[in-house]
This record gives C-alpha cells, sequence and structure tokens, in this order.
C-alpha cells in the first residue's frame, strides 16, 4: 500500500532485456493497481509479449526490478507464481489429455488447497460440463481458449497475465472471454495486464493502456482520452500512427 | 499442503503429484503408450531368450548363457526404461507445447524433475515386472537367483538411468526439440562401453578407463562374477555407487544451469515454433 492508499499489485522498474544486439525492453516503468485492467499495446516486436513473459517467470530480466504484491519477484517467485496466472493464445492446454484431468493438474499445480472442488467450481462457472469427459485437443479453438481462461481463473489469481487471450476467436466468442475477464476482476478486484491487437477490445476493457514502440513506452493514459490528446479519431488510428511513424509522437506533443 | 524443506530447498508433494498425474492419464488411456513400456523389453527377452536356448544346446550350457544374457537384457532395459521414464515424459510437455503453461505456474525445476522421477519408477517396474515374469514362465530364468545382490544393482541402476535421463533433458531444454534423437542415441553410445554382453577385459586396453568411469559397467562385470564364480566384490559395487550418486548429481547441477540459461535466452516460448 502507497501512502495515498492505493495497493499497487504491480510494479514494474526499469526493466530490460536484450537479445544478442536487439534491445527488446529498454528501461520500461509502469505499475498496476487493485482492481485495474491496463493494456500494454504495440505493433509486433515492440515488446509486449517479452515483457509479459518476464512478469511470468518464463524470461530472465537482464536489467530493473519487478514486484508483484510488494515482494521482490525474483526472491519469491514460487510463492507470486501461486497468487496470480497466465494465458496466452500460443500456449494452450495439453490436447490429449481430457478438460478434467487438464484442470485438474492445473489447480494442483496452483496450490488449490481442494483441487478437485476446485475443479468443480470452475467447470460449473464456465459451463464446461459437457466438454470435461472429452480430449481438450478435440475442442473447438473458442471452447480452447475458454479452457484456457478457466485454468487461468483455476486458482482465483489475483494479477492475471493475458498476452492476445481472444486472438483468432470469432466476434461472440471473443465477447464472452471479455465479459467473464471483466465480471472476474470487478467481482475480486483482481488486476489484468492484457496485450491486445484489437483497438476496439482495448477500450472496452481497459482503464489505462501503455503503448509501446521498440521496447520503450512511448504513451501512457486512458483508451478514450489519448486519441483525442493527439488528434486521432479513435486508438485504432492512434496504434497505426505509432506504428508506422513512432518518432512522430514527439512532434505532437 | 506438505512441503518438504531440506538445505533451502522446498518442494511441495501436491506439485511433484500433479506432474506424476498428468503423465499417469496420458499413459492409462492410451494403448499405444502402454504398448510401448512393454513392448520393446519383451522383444528383446524373447529373441535373446531364444538365442541363449540354441546357444545352450550346442554346448554352451557350462558358460551359463541364459543366467548371464538374460540377466543382462534386464538389466540393461531397467536402465534404459529409467532413463526413458524421464526423457520421454519430458518430450511428451514438449511434443504438447506444454512448458510454458507449466513453467508460468508456481511449479520449480526441482518438483517437474522429482515429478518425472516417480514416473520413471512407475514405467520401469511395469516394464521390468512383465519381463521378469516372461523370463521365468518362458526360460525358467529367476532374476532373483542373485538374491540380496539385486538391490545394489537395481539401485545403481536406477541412479544411474536418472543421472542419463536427467542429463539428455538438459540437452534437450537447451538446444530443443531438434535434437531428440538423442533420447535413443545416448544409451546407443554408452553400450559398448558398459561391458554389457562382455567382460571389461574384452575391451582394448585404451578404451577401457571409459568403462571404469561408467557406473552400470560395475552391475554387469558383478553379475557376472556372482555367475561364474559365486562371488562378489563389494569394492567394486561401491565404486559404482559412488560413481552413479556423482554422475546424478552432476547432471542435476547441469540441468540448472540449462534451465537458467533457458530463462535467460526465453527458450521456453522459442519452442513453441521449434
Amino acid at each position: 500500500m502507497t501512502q495515498s492508499g492505493i495497493e499497487k499489485i504491480l510494479e514494474v522498474d526499469n526493466l530490460s532485456k536484450t537479445y544478442g544486439f536487439l534491445r527488446a525492453v529498454d528501461g520500461v516503468s509502469f505499475s498496476i493497481q487493485k482492481g485495474e485492467i491496463l493494456g500494454l499495446l504495440g505493433p509486433n516486436g515492440a515488446g509486449k509479449t517479452t515483457i509479459i513473459n518476464m512478469i511470468a517467470g518464463l524470461l530472465e530480466k537482464d536489467g530493473g526490478s519487478i514486484k508483484v504484491f510488494g515482494k521482490d519477484f525474483s526472491k519469491n517467485k514460487s510463492e507470486i507464481l501461486s497468487r496470480m496466472n497466465f494465458a496466452a493464445a500460443y500456449a494452450q492446454l495439453p490436447g490429449n489429455l481430457k478438460v478434467k484431468e487438464n484442470l485438474l493438474i492445473y489447480a494442483m499445480l496452483y496450490d488449490s488447497p481442494n483441487p478437485r472442488e476446485a475443479v468443480k467450481n470452475i467447470i460449473a462457472d464456465f459451463g464446461l460440463y459437457e466438454f470435461t469427459d472429452k480430449k481438450t485437443g478435440f475442442l473447438s479453438s473458442g471452447e480452447q481458449s475458454r479452457l484456457v481462461l478457466a485454468k487461468a481463473l483455476i486458482n482465483n489469481p489475483e494479477l492475471l497475465l493475458l498476452d492476445e487471450p481472444t486472438a483468432s476467436l470469432d466476434p461472440s466468442t471473443s465477447e464472452q472471454v471479455r465479459s467473464r475477464i471483466m465480471n472476474y476482476a470487478k467481482e475480486n478486484g483482481a488486476s489484468v495486464l492484457w496485450t491486445s491487437h484489437d483497438m476496439c477490445e482495448i477500450e472496452k476493457v481497459c482503464g489505462r493502456v501503455l503503448f509501446l514502440s521498440r521496447g520503450k513506452i512511448l504513451l501512457e493514459g486512458h483508451p478514450k482520452e489519448l486519441p483525442v490528446r493527439y488528434g486521432k479519431k479513435n486508438l485504432e488510428e492512434l496504434f497505426i500512427m505509432i506504428a508506422r511513424e513512432p518518432l512522430s509522437i514527439n512532434h505532437v506533443t | 499442503m506438505f512441503y518438504v524443506s531440506c538445505f533451502r530447498i522446498s518442494m511441495s508433494s501436491k506439485r511433484i503429484y500433479a506432474i506424476f498425474l498428468r503423465q499417469f492419464f496420458l499413459l492409462k488411456r492410451s494403448p499405444s503408450r502402454i504398448m510401448q513400456i512393454f513392448y520393446w523389453s519383451l522383444l528383446e527377452l524373447t529373441l535373446w531368450g531364444i538365442i541363449t536356448k540354441y546357444l545352450y544346446a550346442i554346448g554352451g550350457e557350462k558358460f551359463g548363457f541364459i543366467t548371464v544374457i538374460l540377466g543382462t537384457v534386464i538389466f540393461w532395459n531397467f536402465f534404459t526404461r529409467v532413463m526413458n521414464g524421464i526423457t520421454i515424459s519430458f518430450l511428451e510437455d514438449i511434443w504438447s507445447r506444454n512448458l510454458i503453461n507449466l513453467f508460468a505456474s508456481p511449479l520449480r525445476v526441482g518438483e517437474y524433475i522429482a515429478g518425472l522421477l516417480a514416473v520413471s519408477i512407475m514405467q520401469t517396474f511395469l516394464a521390468i515386472g512383465a519381463m521378469v515374469l516372461a523370463a521365468w514362465f518362458f526360460f525358467s530364468y529367476s532374476i532373483f537367483q542373485f538374491g540380496f545382490l539385486l538391490i545394489p544393482f537395481i539401485f545403481i541402476l536406477f541412479i544411474s538411468g536418472w543421472a542419463l535421463g536427467i542429463f539428455t533433458t538438459a540437452v534437450i531444454l537447451r538446444f530443443g526439440p531438434s535434437v531428440e534423437i538423442l533420447v535413443w542415441s545416448i544409451p546407443t553410445i554408452i553400450m559398448p562401453f558398459s561391458a554389457i554382453f562382455y567382460p571389461l577385459e574384452a575391451l582394448p586396453t585404451f578404451l577401457r578407463p571409459i568403462s571404469y568411469a561408467i557406473p552400470i559397467s560395475y552391475v554387469f562385470e558383478g553379475m557376472r562374477e556372482v555367475v561364474h564364480k559365486g562371488t562378489f566384490n563389494a569394492l567394486s559395487l561401491a565404486i559404482g555407487f559412488a560413481l552413479s550418486f556423482f554422475f546424478f548429481f552432476a547432471a542435476i547441477a547441469v540441468l540448472f544451469v540449462m534451465y537458467r540459461m533457458a530463462l535467460r535466452k526465453g527458450l521456453f516460448t522459442r519452442f513453441m515454433t521449434d
């Protein structure tokens, strides 16, 4: 808890990551408050997934610090990870296991006090009854996304990392996934770090966005106010401008 | 939650069990995976059983072909099965692109390996149990003729198999699924130096130091000594023990180094495209 009484769930300070000669993340600093949904935007290669992977413990940072729940991530990794969760379009669950088996395994990995009860509850919450005995690989992509999200909420996380959770989903399924995450965050006071290339989606769900380009944060603000500030009609126009001419932002400001 | 704490290493039994359960679920419903466990072991036993019977029939009874060769085949299968219990299970997680979800969870690398060790124990006892029964039923051969010596033999084979399995896993973790062929080729590389089908003295002198450094060669040498002389060399077995533990801890150290390297280079996400 800060002096202003706002609880910071995630604090990233001067984070950097280099691959060979490529500076993928270059001195990025931001924080997420309790209950906040923060959007991480940027063109391909901007550093969004690299940042998410460092916060998820899949990638080691080269410099800077990550604090989650007020604790140093590198020193309390396992404990912190048990209070957060992760879902990404590219991280599906094993297709050769049944839905209920996958959920049970992840309930156990995330230290659920009663894993079987947690699976029962999440199956009820997500309406997965008809799929419980089905192999995950036989689900449609929409059903698999629901399952990945169910896995991401199985431990009632206080911080949720979502890397393009609605990528390749039809508009109806995307809407269901969005509503579920927003409801979850609202009801549980959970914080969410959300990356997406769908600007309409970001406008709907995020209270604040960060624009990344070439590993640096270029802009920060409310998704509806930012385009106005830079003379653009909407977030998508602003995104296109940043993707094509990131340096022009300095001239506008 | 039950935690095992020792020298600043804490492990969750629940998470270790989850890793075991993941492989168990996979196995129990997959006839091809179940067949993999039994098929090669039983095929090898049958082939060598028939060959030894033939050798026995043409005058090899004094040598004790059945005891030596069938015992050798069972012990060698034991060793490779222990190793594969770890490496194939790890490959299953790579093939199903599950590593990202696993290592974005609170799972520690030590817990993951402990889970795979448990899987290898289960698979080894299933495969070797079938082999032991088949050897007894079809060739009247009992592995239990070695009595209490079976315990140190099995112990060395387990620890050495785990060491090789963990080392191979570490190499795959570093270089990705493109080097998965190592899972099948590494045992064949060490096979000629392990004194499996022939005594260590049969090797050229300059190759013997390699055999002396391989812990399982002490098991096969010990087994032949028991069969032919009725004695066993306790010092030799102690060296086998010590070597197997040395390689086990060295393999764990290599795995941790490779794991850190995978984290630094972002290899978990790169495996998704390999």
